[in-house]
C-alpha cells in the first residue's frame, strides 16, 4: 500500500548536503512530493522535511539509507496527530472589479491575506496544512488563476522537546 | 634547504597520511597535484609512492593492497582527467566495501566552477560511489578531512572516501587546524536481541549458513566455521565470502548462485531456516528473490542495517560486526555441537575432478601448485567464474576479485596492490583475453616493481561471459564477442618485460610450475576452449 510519510531530517550544514541528499533519493528510485530544507536555530545544522510517497518498504529503507549518510544527524517520521504541518502558498488571480469581492470573500474565509494588488490581478498568501491550501486553490480556479507558488511541507513536532543540539553542543 | 620547512597544505596532507600509518601510496601526478608531490619527495624515505601506468590501474592497485593488508589504500591523482580515471576503480571499492581514501587535485578555489582546464566536479561525479567526499576549501580544514576519510572510510561498514584539493590550498601555509570530526561508530545488537535470536536458531532443524563479503572482510573465518559446527549447518559462500571457510572443512559447499555450484543451490533450496552473515543477497547470489530459499526462514547479520530487508526480507536481523555477533551466538546456543543434518550433499573437498583439458582442470592445477601464502586475483568473466567455483581456497583474504561491480581490468591493478601488501608472497591473476585487454599496461609496472605476479590469460578468443549470456538469452545471436585481435601474448610480455610462456602444446603442471617460480612477473598464456560455459 503506498502512503505519503513526513520525515524530519536534521543534517549538518555541509557544503553539498542537499545535493547528497537529493542525490540519494533520486538514485534509488524515491519519490520526493516535496523537500524543504533550512538552517536551524544552531547554524551547524540545517532541517530538511521532506514529503515521500511509498509503501513501508520504502519507508524503511529510505530510514536506513539516510541514517548511513555521514552528514545526517537524525531522522524523524512525523504525524499530524504529534506534529504541526504548514505550508505557505502564494496564489497569482486574475481579478476584475466583478469578480474581486467574491475572491475577497474567499480571502477572508481561509483566513489568507492579499499580499498584491495590481490592476487586473491579486496575488493571496496563505499559510495552512497543505489540504486546506489545496482547498483554496480549488475555489480559486473559478477565476483564471495566473501563476501558483507552494513552497511544500515544513512541520515541527508538538510539544515541548528540543529537536536540535545547542549551540555549543555543536 | 635550510632546517625546518614551513608548513603548508601539501606538507600537512603528507604529514597527516604518515600519521595514519600509511606506508604504500598509488598515484599518477599532473599540475594540480604538483604541490603535493613535492612534499611527497621530500618524505620519500617514510612513504612510498607507486607511480602506476593508468589512474584507473592505481585505483585498483590501491584497493587490492587495502583488500589484502585489511587497512585502507590510498590512490592521487591529478584535476580533470587523472580524477575521472580514478572512478571505476573507486566504484568497484564502493560496491565490494573496501577502504580507500582517494586524493584529488583540483584547480585553484577562485578557478573553480569556471570550467578551467583540467577542472571536473569529481566531488559531484563521485558522490553516489563514495561514502563521504569532502572539497577542502580552506587550509584549516585540511589535516580534519584527511583524518576523517581515513576514519570514515574504516568505520561501519567500509567503503570509499575521496578528499579534493583546490591546488592553492595544498599551496597555502597552514596554521591553526580544525578538530578531526568523525568518529567510528558500529552497531552493537543488544543481549535481549541477540538471546532471541539464538534461541530462534536453535530451533532450526535443517540450518545453512551463507558467508558474505562481510565475514571475509571482518576475518571472521574462523568463528564462521565454529558457529556453522555448532549449528551441524552446511555452509555455502557468495563469491565474495570464498575463503572465510577452508576448502576441505567437511560443512563447506562452495559457492552458491547463477554461477555456483549445484550442491550449494540445492542446501539453499532445501534448508528451513538460512543464516545469512555478511551479505547483501545480490541478485548473482539470489537470482530469484520469491523462490529463494523458499522452504526457509531467512536469518540475516549484516554490519550496514539498511541491508536488512532491502533485498531479501529477514525473518530475524543482528546488525554489528561479523565476528562479535557470531561469537554472541556461540555463546547462547547449545554447547554441544548438533549432528550435521546435510549429508546428502557432497562438500566441496569431496567434488568430483574437473575433467583434463578444460579450463576448470587448468585451475584445479593451478591450485594444486600454488605456493605458500599466494593470493588469487581475478578480472571478471567465465575466467573468475571458473576460478571461484574450482580452486580451494583456505583463508579469507585469499581470493581477490571486483564481486560487486565486476570491473574487468580490475585484475592486474589490483595484482600490482596485493603483491605490494604481501611481499614476499606470489600474486596468481587468473585473467581473460578481453579483461587483459583492457588494463594490461600495467604488467609494466609488475616490470618496473619487480613483484612476483604470475599471470594466467584464459584465452578463449572473445569474451566469453557475454558469448555464454547471447547463446542462452539471445538465441545464440552471437555479437561483439569474438575481437578476432591476435595478440601474441607471450610477444607482448616479452617486450614489456616480463616472462612469457604458454601453455599451448605444452604438459600444463610444468608451465604452471614454471610459471609459479619465476622471480618477477610473469605472463603465461592459457588457450581454452571458446565453447566452454562457466
Ligand atoms: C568494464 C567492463 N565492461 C564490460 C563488462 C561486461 N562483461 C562481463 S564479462 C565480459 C567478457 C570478459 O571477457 P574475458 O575477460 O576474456 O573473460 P572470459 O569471460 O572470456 O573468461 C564482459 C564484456 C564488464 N564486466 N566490465
Ligand atoms: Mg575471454
Amino acid at each position: 500500500m503506498t502512503d505519503r510519510f513526513v520525515l524530519s531530517v536534521l543534517v549538518n550544514n555541509q557544503f553539498g548536503v542537499l545535493a547528497r541528499i537529493a542525490g540519494l533519493f533520486a538514485r534509488r528510485g524515491y519519490n520526493i512530493d516535496a523537500l524543504t530544507v533550512a538552517e536551524t536555530e544552531n547554524p551547524a545544522f540545517s532541517r530538511m522535511t521532506v514529503v515521500v510517497g511509498g509503501d513501508d518498504y520504502v519507508l524503511e529503507q529510505i530510514v536506513k539509507q539516510l541514517m548511513k549518510q555521514v552528514d545526517v544527524r537524525s531522522v524523524e517520521r512525523l504525524t499530524q496527530k504529534d506534529a504541526i504541518f504548514r505550508e505557505l502558498l502564494l496564489v497569482k488571480v486574475e481579478s476584475a472589479p466583478e469578480t474581486r469581492q467574491d475572491i475577497l470573500a474567499l480571502v477572508g474565509l481561509f483566513d489568507a491575506r492579499v499580499t498584491d494588488w495590481s490592476e487586473h490581478a491579486l496575488t493571496i498568501e496563505l499559510t495552512d496544512q497543505p489540504d486546506i491550501i489545496t482547498a483554496l486553490i480549488d475555489r480559486l480556479r473559478v477565476h483564471p488563476i495566473l501563476e501558483i507558488c507552494r513552497t511544500g511541507l515544513t512541520a515541527i513536532p508538538r510539544g515541548d522537546a528540543a529537536g536540535v543540539p545547542p549551540v555549543s553542543g555543536a | 634547504m635550510s632546517g625546518v620547512l614551513s608548513m603548508n597544505g601539501a606538507r600537512m596532507i603528507v604529514d597527516t597520511l604518515i600519521e595514519e600509518g600509511v606506508e604504500v601510496l598509488f598515484g599518477y601526478p599532473g599540475g594540480a597535484v604538483l604541490p603535493i608531490y613535492d612534499a611527497l619527495y621530500e618524505r620519500r624515505e617514510t612513504i612510498t609512492h607507486i607511480l602506476t601506468c593508468h589512474e584507473q590501474g592505481a585505483a585498483h592497485a590501491a584497493d587490492g593492497y587495502a583488500r589484502a593488508a585489511r587497512r585502507p589504500g590510498v590512490v592521487l591523482a591529478t584535476s580533470g582527467p587523472g580524477a575521472t580515471n580514478l572512478v571505476t576503480g573507486i566504484a568497484a571499492a564502493y560496491m565490494d566495501s573496501t577502504p580507500l581514501v582517494a586524493l584529488t587535485g583540483n584547480v585553484p578555489l577562485a578557478l573553480l566552477g569556471r570550467d578551467s582546464f583540467q577542472e571536473v566536479d569529481i566531488a559531484g561525479v563521485t558522490m553516489p560511489i563514495t561514502k563521504y567526499n569532502y572539497i577542502v576549501k580552506s587550509p584549516g580544514e585540511i589535516r580534519a578531512s584527511v583524518r576523517d576519510a581515513f576514519a570514515i572510510a574504516q568505520s561501519g561498514r567500509p567503503g570509499p572516501v575521496l578528499v579534493d584539493i583546490p591546488r592553492d590550498i595544498a599551496e597555502a601555509p597552514c596554521g591553526a587546524q580544525r578538530e578531526k570530526r568523525h568518529s567510528p561508530c558500529v552497531p552493537v545488537p543488544s543481549e535481549r536481541e541477540m538471546d532471541a535470536f539464538a534461541r530462534a536458531l536453535a530451533r532450526a532443524r535443517r540450518p545453512v549458513l551463507l558467508i558474505g563479503g562481510g565475514v571475509v572482510a571482518d576475518g571472521a573465518g574462523v568463528t564462521a566455521a565454529m558457529l556453522a559446527e555448532r549449528l551441524g549447518a552446511p555452509v555455502c559462500a557468495t563469491l565474495m565470502g570464498l575463503g572465510a571457510l577452508p576448502w576441505d572443512h567437511p560443512l563447506f559447499l562452495g559457492m552458491l548462485g547463477r554461477h555456483g555450484l549445484p550442491e550449494a543451490n540445492r542446501a539453499v533450496e532445501a534448508c528451513d531456516l538460512l543464516l545469512a552473515i555478511g551479505t547483501r543477497f545480490t541478485e548473482r547470489a539470489a537470482e530469484d528473490r520469491r523462490q529463494f530459499a523458499g522452504q526457509a526462514q531467512i536469518f540475516h547479520i549484516d554490519i550496514d542495517p539498511a541491508e536488512v530487508n532491502k533485498n531479501i526480507p529477514a525473518d530475524a536481523a543482528l546488525c554489528g560486526r561479523a565476528g562479535a555477533v557470531m561469537e554472541g551466538l556461540l555463546a547462547r546456543l547449545p554447547a554441544p555441537p548438533r549432528e550435521p543434518w546435510g549429508a546428502a550433499f557432497t562438500p566441496f573437498a569431496r567434488r568430483a575432478f574437473p575433467e583434463p583439458g578444460t579450463p576448470h582442470a587448468l585451475i584445479h592445477t593451478l591450485w594444486r601448485l600454488r605456493t605458500p601464502g599466494m593470493t588469487v586475483v581475478t578480472d571478471v568473466g567465465q575466467h573468475q567464474m571458473w576460478t571461484a567455483q574450482t580452486y580451494g581456497f583456505s583463508r579469507p583474504g585469499e581470493l581477490i576479485t571486483s564481486g560487486g561491480l565486476g570491473a574487468m581490468g580490475f585484475g592486474l591493478g589490483a595484482a600490482v596492490g596485493v603483491a605490494l601488501a604481501r611481499p614476499g608472497r606470489r600474486v596468481a591473476l587468473v585473467t581473460g583475453d578481453a579483461s587483459l585487454h583492457m588494463n594490461m599496461a600495467e604488467l609494466a609496472t609488475a616490470v618496473a616493481l619487480a613483484l612476483p605476479i604470475s599471470v594466467f590469460v584464459l584465452d578463449n578468443a572473445g569474451l566469453g561471459l557475454v558469448r555464454q549470456l547471447q547463446d542462452e538469452q539471445c538465441g545464440g545471436r552471437r555479437f561483439a564477442v569474438t575481437p578476432g585481435l591476435r595478440t601474441d601474448w607471450v610477444r607482448l610480455a616479452e617486450a614489456m618485460g616480463a616472462r612469457g610462456l604458454s601453455l599451448a602444446g605444452q604438459s600444463p603442471e610444468r608451465v604452471v610450475r614454471e610459471a609459479l617460480t619465476t622471480e618477477g612477473p610473469c605472463l603465461t598464456h592459457c588457450p581454452v576452449d571458446p565453447a566452454c560455459n562457466a
